[in-house]
């Protein structure tokens, strides 16, 4: 990596003035700060400069200027990312896209809509809302995140079950590369001709070119959608009552299953009326025509019941069906509550592993000394085990690094992956090297430098050096075989 | 029964082998969509065939994840999961017996369903390949949701066998409807493409819908209870032996493309309604066009361009296209990323060489 000096800063911010008007280059110490970090805040770096285009010509003369100086180049949207994939770097701009804030065009009749990257993806289904059409991805933090970051995550949220991730709901994206050319991915059609770019820029973290300009898919808004919540004195059979649901043919539109201690946080908080003496609870939405959503219903109800359920509560109506939902939505500033810190982790494991790997979780946490509340994206896998920590306390946030690193191999082993929705970032770099060999690290790097040969966009995230990779291997040493084997170490 | 046959070894020896001699490649299964794409480069081809390399290695009904080698048939995956109530949700088609999962995938054809489930590149959710250096190389896994590295295994998806051999894939399976349900209403052309996009706005459990010769024929799947609604909604006539249709539609066995004449596919957005002269065929409730037509290519190309879709030459079979390239042309930094990928995956570019863009 290229060491900043002073003198480069300043030349490239007079440059840069010379491209952008005075307000959209950000210098000072105080008007950095507040980018230092994204969603994952125990990663802080304040970055050289922050830039506010607000046309797509000012992006390319940004990105035609740092490729030209060397300069590298962070995007970042609300800044709500978990995985630290938009903490800037000491010798590089960080390139907001928060004014890139238009719903240009919204097209009922193809269920779709042009929208720039810096929307927020709940104004997405609040303007499409009038046409009763919404866009389906909801991570839970779509009141701020944007539609730039979700497309640059993959980013998913409690419907992925039955409406997919992003990936499956975009059809077009428009991006610049490094070299200031604006292209086209993706098409206006169901597909697009030759190789599914469209795919590989989905969940590439700011790696391959920097998003301008998205076409989403919109779906009709469900007639009715109904909860169940269950409680269970045992969070296998929790486990079990999942699997019966996707065997008998039903695909519920969201299927989340929550601990004792998630369950405990999220009631003081949210007041849901969840039972606080269940070992796990099920929430089981189903939606789509009344006639269907009925007979569901009942069926749920009964399986439910059949795989031991100790309570069941329906939702009668929307607010109540909002209320139990308000619960589960607010567990993860419920857990903030209870402790000073919290980490959040995004393993995805395949479902009939769920006992086993919770099992072992709880064994860590006491290992540890550090407690872990779990909320389970039960219908894909998609577990956040939420470790609680006070980072005031020397060494505990090593040590909950540490331990989190712990449960994603414990993913990876499981048959899962180190992470399901939130990216690897900087946070998850080294349990890259465990999730894959030297071949596809390789290929990844080679991917990257299709787009961005210089590698500066976003350097450093997302795909680890072999070399780091090496210097790690003696952590990951599995069945007696190192986990790269084709490469010098010292 | 599947016979569980694992030639790995041999299919790596076999890159390996080539790569070092330069020896272009020809990837087949089961040979029955031979005619999609552009001929392979004959001058120093081998083939390399997949369809010994079988077996599910993987399924588990609760977990709604397959796993299967890539020479396994289609038609024998398909009745496994008939058994346990499932199905694979991109219905892609069979245009002879021998289809094999591996080829449904590199193709990327996803049938009727296409526009309310998804395409095949939606559902798969892992893959190991190898590429053209011999390497083995594990993407994705059997996971729903898995954001870690770049999204490979979708990209191997209708890359047409250009980037890698694939060795085994892993997909996402869905329940089979409870019920199904085919409405046919009589109408014309307008008429059909007005009421496919009022559908397609509204929340019936429609899974597929298609205009041909004065007839919309709309798929319903669902709920009994749900189905019964709908059908009294749409009050239509319901069609007998409709899975039958479908499948004739899918398989390009329907009498619309029983000709020698070239098939061109148009891939546009719902609401494109193109002016067409020649038979054509409506699907993917109006999101796709099969056209017979002999009009210049370039002309058929400008017309999907214009409402921001795409023309395949599908079938040429009396050759009346030649030298033409089968896909439409694509952006030159598209383009550009193009051989870049495949210099990455491909270096000595001994797969399939010109089968997707004769360029590449």
């Amino acid at each position: 990596m290229t060491t900043a000096t002073k003198h480069d800063r300043q030349q490239l911010y007079q440059q840069l003035k010379q491209l952008l008007p005075a307000e959209a280059v950000l210098e000072t110490e105080e008007q950095t700060r507040p980018y230092e970090s994204d969603g994952l805040t125990a990663y802080q770096q304040r970055p050289w400069l922050v830039l506010l285009p607000e046309t797509i010509e000012q992006v390319q003369a940004i990105l035609i200027l740092c490729n030209h100086e060397g300069v590298p180049v962070v995007a970042r949207g609300a800044g709500t990312g978990l995985s630290g994939g938009a903490l800037p770097l000491a010798n590089g701009v960080l390139l907001s896209l928060a004014k890139f804030n238009r719903i240009r065009h919204i097209d009922p009749a193809n269920r779709s809509a042009v929208v720039e990257p810096g929307v927020r993806n709940l104004a997405i289904s609040e303007a499409a809302a009038e046409y009763n059409l919404y866009y389906a991805p909801d991570p839970s933090s779509q009141i701020a995140c944007t539609i730039g970051g979700n497309v640059a995550e993959n980013a998913g949220g409690v419907h992925c079950l039955k409406y997919g991730l992003t990936v499956h709901n975009i059809l077009e994206l428009k991006i610049i590369t490094i070299d200031g050319q604006v292209l086209t991915i993706g098409s206006q059609a169901l597909d697009a001709p030759g190789y599914d770019l469209l795919a590989l820029m989905t969940g590439s973290e700011g790696m391959l070119g920097v998003i301008v300009e998205i076409t989403v898919r919109l779906l009709p808004k469900p007639p009715l959608a109904r909860v169940i919540l269950a409680a269970f004195d045992n969070i296998e059979k929790a486990g079990n009552a999942v699997a019966a649901i996707i065997a008998e043919g039903i695909i519920p539109a969201g299927l989340e299953m929550m601990d004792r201690l998630a369950i405990k946080a999220a009631e003081d908080y949210a007041h849901a009326g969840y039972p606080l003496d269940a070992e796990a609870i099920l929430l089981c939405e189903l939606d789509g025509t009344s006639e269907e959503v009925e007979d569901q219903i009942k069926q749920v109800q009964q399986l439910l019941k059949d795989k031991g359920a100790t309570s069941l509560r329906t939702s009668e109506n929307e607010a109540d069906r909002l209320k139990i939902w308000q619960g589960r939505k607010a567990a993860f500033p419920a857990v903030g509550r209870i402790s000073p810190d919290y980490y959040c982790m995004d393993g995805t494991i395949p479902r009939h592993q769920l006992a086993m790997v919770l099992k072992k979780i709880s064994e860590l946490s006491q290992e540890y000394g550090l407690a872990v509340a779990n909320v389970f994206h039960a219908g894909d896998g998609n577990l956040h085990p939420l470790i609680l920590y006070d980072a005031n306390n020397p060494g505990e946030l090593d040590q909950t690094e540490e331990f989190g690193g712990k449960i994603l191999e414990l993913c990876v082993k499981a048959g899962g992956t180190i992470t399901g929705e939130h990216g690897v970032g900087r946070e998850k770099i080294d349990q890259m090297c465990v999730q894959f060999a030297s071949p596809e690290l390789q290929l990844f790097h080679d991917i990257k430098h299709s787009f961005d040969p210089s590698e500066l966009l976003n350097p450093g995230k997302a795909v680890p050096t072999l070399h780091r990779c090496a210097e790690l291997g003696g952590m990951h040493v599995h069945d007696g075989l190192l986990s790269h084997p084709g490469l010098e170490r010292f | 029964m599947i016979e569980n046959v694992n030639r790995t070894q041999e299919l790596q020896d076999r890159i390996r082998a080539a790569a070092s001699d330069r020896q272009m490649l020809s990837i087949i299964g089961g040979n029955s969509k031979a005619f999609y794409g552009n001929p392979v480069k004959q001058h120093n081809t081998a083939v390399i065939e997949t369809r010994i390399h079988q077996g599910i290695t993987s399924y588990e009904p609760s977990e709604l994840v397959l796993t299967a080698r890539a020479g396994t048939p289609l038609a024998e995956i398909e009745a496994l999961l008939a058994e346990n109530g499932q199905m694979l949700p991109f219905e892609p088609p069979h245009f002879a017996e021998h289809t094999t999962f591996g080829g449904a995938i590199a193709a990327g054809l996803s049938g009727s369903r296409r526009p309310f489930s998804g395409a095949v590149r939606d559902f798969v959710l892992g893959c190991r390949i190898i590429n053209g250096k011999g390497e083995i190389m594990q993407f994705g896994g059997q996971v729903m949701k898995n954001v870690a590295g770049y999204d490979v295994s979708r990209l191997m998806a209708a890359a047409m066998g250009t980037l890698g051999l694939l060795l085994e894939v892993s997909v996402k399976v869905l329940p089979l409807p409870q019920t199904e349900s085919t409405q046919v209403l009589a109408c014309d052309r307008q008429q059909a493409l007005k009421k496919m996009q009022q559908l397609n706005q509204g929340t019936l459990p429609v899974s597929a819908m298609l205009y041909e010769n004065e007839k919309l024929y709309i798929r319903l799947s669902g709920a009994g209870s749900a189905v019964a609604a709908a059908e009294k909604t749409l009050a239509g006539e319901t069609l007998i032996h409709a899975d039958n249709f479908w499948q004739q539609i899918n398989n390009q066995q329907h009498p619309f493309f029983q000709t020698d004449k070239p098939l061109w596919r148009l891939s546009l957005p719902f609401t494109a309604e193109p002016v067409i002269d020649e038979p054509h065929l409506v699907d993917w409730a109006g999101a796709q066009y099969w056209l017979h037509s002999e009009r210049a290519a370039d002309e058929i190309r400008a017309q999907a361009q214009q409402f921001h879709g795409h023309a395949t030459l599908f079938r040429d079979p009396v050759n009346h296209y030649p030298g033409e390239e089968r896909f439409s042309e694509l952006q030159p930094g598209i383009k550009q990323l193009h051989l870049q990928l495949k210099m990455r995956f491909d270096p000595q570019g001994i797969f399939n060489y010109g089968r997707l863009y004769s360029w590449l």
